[in-house]
């Protein structure tokens, strides 16, 4: 009968961004990755170029108060120091990058001084060799502190340097600037404010190519309806030729060890472990059907689901 | 739905008035409007008939199996993304067991799927129906296996390649209207008479979708309407670049051979069950998978209920008095509203505090805080009565309630119509743990 397959051909394309930079690069790590770059939606080959599979960002969390009990036991006692998990994070775990949250420095907990945690980088930097995006703890007076002195430490490693919000965004921003870091730009499930973070940054004179969004993952169960919906809208307007949509997006999926059904204890649903293992690799692969390009995850296991699913939705084994 | 006009130039157009209307034309605008029904014109001619039918029809067809209440619903679906309207029917899940394992391998199998119901947020989630296939090379043994299905009252999909096994299946269950998988090249003639003689909705299978499009189109011909599609799903690749072609084809391009729901047969592996909930995203009608382990498919039926939810009608949880960990007459009570993200969110920041607390849940309609308050949902009034209404006095005696920061404006109000004392929340839910301390011990 002669079907073709309908095709859908958009003008624009999402650009590329480049995390990390290795020794011929002026940095010291073991690769430059490289976001984005696909003219189409997610994983569409016979449509589209897709040049780069969405990257494996895995976390680690600087104070063991925000990584859930069960997470500890299941994931080892490496969750417990910052520099261990970094590293297993590079050597079993098959991490692409690395995001260290330095919840620490929330003045209203444990508020370790900058300096710390500016020592804490310059020890992960010199401990492995992934690329990396550093968060900040969300008190915008305290990050100003922190993320000056990260970037000095980390200058040349082509960091991304985050969160970036509409009414915080200028000292961070600096910050990256200074020593030719990325950013990462928040927006609230919000596709207008997305656009308009992107709108300040540019503005600011932060360059296009130095610029991924995080248009903040809601976990499944607790509203992934509406990222899923919202990925897909940035997707589609960024490819309908939208430039101050274009840029790659970042989704936090770890987000998924926050909902409480998928640790609970409840013999119904089956063992804990394993039903948030499901929980954060469905999270995932939702964010990249939808359009992330990079995904933010913290379980071994549910990464190694997430993987071998978007390898082989990509056209590989 | 075809225009005033198009409808205009398939009828007589003799203006006779015998549907009441005074012209044909007039007619055919209440046709578009489907104020009327085309049987209201006694000259039209078949041919017109069926073109109307067909033009009207929705790009893909809705089919259903199984009986009564339990019934599951497939296709009519109208959209590619859930933002440009909504998703209709959620993916049907489906168990398949085995009637090589034998009757209780299969009875066991069966309970497994029943057993899989659980209610959340206010909603039953469930695998919806069972699959029984042939593979023992025991016809008695696959018939005795579709009663046995047949009976659990769940709708069943009949899996045998070889129709004269399947009819007789056919016949231990027709009165329950099962699944009749599947028509291929092979089998074609003999399936699709099966199916016809016997009214059932029938799958029908072909790895390339030009071929798959021939032989549906073949189907409908010989007078087959109810008709579901299975592509090659061989990898997650194949699945998504099918599924996505036949939904685009099906509702950009009206393509009517294709304008059926889908069907994905799924293996055991973790590979094949994250290939579910691509089919959950991505256009599959329904999924039928070897094993369905629970920690995967508690995670699958929220990733459904998700992605099925009306963007328009925000989920809701049922307003009450909550208790989240063991609460007693000397715990914290606090108020939000009934939006389901909210209610988990604000949860999820007291459980992380591990202080037992009562959680309020006001009726807003399914609104957030702010939404809410600025629409007037959220009134002292409302609170007030909510706290009538749920006894909250008499399970807490600490007289006192916690308000979003949010809507510190409403605190004197609320205070003076329940006598209590007001303390402002956080204006984030994630201020909360902090709060919750203040009241531990």
């Amino acid at each position: 009968m002669g079907f073709e397959l309908p095709k859908e051909k958009f003008g624009g394309r999402i650009k590329e961004v480049a995390i990390g930079a290795t020794k011929d690069q002026g940095g010291t790590r073991s690769a430059r990755l490289m976001a984005g770059g696909s003219n189409g939606l997610p994983f569409l080959k016979f449509e589209s170029e897709m040049p780069h599979l969405p990257l494996v960002a895995m976390d680690v969390v600087d104070t063991v108060r925000m990584v859930p009990e069960q997470l500890q036991e299941s994931m080892g006692a490496a969750v417990k120091d910052p520099l261990e998990w970094a590293k297993k994070c590079e050597a079993e775990w098959g991490a692409d990058l690395c995001v260290l949250k330095l919840q620490s420095a929330n003045p209203e907990e444990e508020d370790r001084p900058a300096e710390e945690l500016e020592g804490l980088v310059d020890k992960m930097l010199k401990s492995m060799a992934l690329p990396m995006v550093v968060y900040g703890c969300g008190f915008e007076e305290k990050d100003a502190k922190v993320m000056e002195k990260v970037s000095n430490i980390a200058k040349g490693e082509r960091l991304f340097l985050g969160l970036a919000e509409e009414k915080a965004y200028k000292s961070i921003a600096a910050a990256s600037m200074a020593n030719g870091h990325g950013i990462v730009a928040f927006s609230n499930l919000d596709i207008n404010l997305a656009k308009q973070m992107n709108i300040l940054l540019l503005d600011f004179g932060t360059k296009p190519e130095n610029i991924m969004m995080d248009p903040l993952m809601a976990p499944l169960g607790m509203g992934l309806e509406y990222s899923y919906s919202n990925i897909e809208r940035l997707r589609l307007g960024a490819l309908s030729g939208d430039p101050v949509l274009q840029m790659p997006m970042i989704c936090d999926c770890s987000c998924a060890w926050n909902v409480p059904e998928a640790l609970e204890d409840n013999p119904e649903h089956g063992s804990a472990e394993l039903r948030g293992v499901y929980w954060e690799a469905m999270t995932a692969l939702s964010a990249a059907v939808a359009g992330a390009d990079v995904v933010i995850m913290r379980h071994p296991r549910s990464i190694v689901m997430f993987r071998e699913t978007i390898n082989v939705l990509a056209g590989g084994e | 739905m075809p225009t005033a006009m198009e409808i205009y130039k398939l009828l007589p157009k003799t203006n006779c008035g015998e549907c009441k209307f005074p012209t044909c034309l007039a007619f055919a605008m209440q046709l578009a409007n489907q104020k009327v029904a085309l049987e209201a014109c006694p000259h039209v001619s078949s041919e017109a008939k069926a073109a109307l039918e067909e033009s009207g029809a929705p790009p893909i067809r809705l089919v259903t199996f199984g009986a009564g209440e339990l019934a599951a619903k497939m296709g009519d679906e109208t959209q590619l993304f859930r933002h440009d309207k909504t998703f209709y029917n959620p993916t049907v899940l489906g168990l398949i067991a085995d009637d090589s394992d034998g009757l209780d391998g299969v009875k066991s199998k069966l309970d497994e799927a029943q057993a899989m119901s659980f209610e959340r947020v206010g909603q039953i989630l469930r695998v919806d129906s069972v699959a029984i296939r042939h593979s023992s090379g025991s016809p008695e043994d696959f018939v005795a296996a579709v009663k046995a299905a047949a009976e659990k009252g769940l709708p069943v999909t009949i899996m045998c390649d070889d129709p004269a096994i399947a009819s007789k299946a056919v016949e231990a269950c027709a009165d329950k209207k099962p699944l009749l998988y599947r028509a291929t090249a092979s089998n074609f003639d003999d399936m699709v008479a099966l199916a016809k003689d016997k009214s059932l909705p029938l799958v029908v299978s072909a790895p390339g979708l030009d071929e798959l499009a021939e032989l549906a189109d073949k189907a409908k011909k010989a007078g087959l309407n109810d008709l579901v599609l299975e592509p090659g799903v061989q990898t997650s690749a194949d699945m998504l670049v099918n599924m996505t072609a036949i939904r685009r084809a099906a509702v950009k391009n009206k393509f009517r051979p294709l304008g059926f729901p889908t069907i994905a047969v799924l293996g055991p592996t973790e590979a094949e069950h994250m290939k579910a909930a691509l089919g959950v995203m991505k256009y599959s009608s329904a999924v039928l998978m070897d094993t369905m382990p629970r920690e995967m498919v508690y995670p699958l039926l929220a990733l459904r209920q998700n992605i099925f939810t009306d963007p328009q009608v925000p989920i809701q949880v049922k307003a009450g008095l909550y208790s989240v960990g063991e609460p007693t007459d000397k715990s914290p009570v606090m108020f939000t509203t009934n939006f389901s993200l909210t209610y988990f969110t604000v949860r999820a920041d007291i459980e992380k505090s591990k202080v037992p607390a009562w959680l309020l849940v006001v009726d807003t309609e399914g609104q957030s805080v702010m939404t809410a308050f600025a629409a007037g949902k959220l009134t002292p009034e409302s609170v007030a009565k909510a706290i009538e209404d749920f006894q909250v006095k008499e399970k807490s005696s600490r007289n006192e309630i916690i308000l979003p920061g949010m809507v510190s404006r409403m605190s004197g109000k609320l205070g003076e119509l329940t006598d209590m004392k007001i303390t402002v929340g956080p204006r984030e839910s994630s201020g909360l743990p902090k709060l919750m301390k203040t009241f531990s011990g």
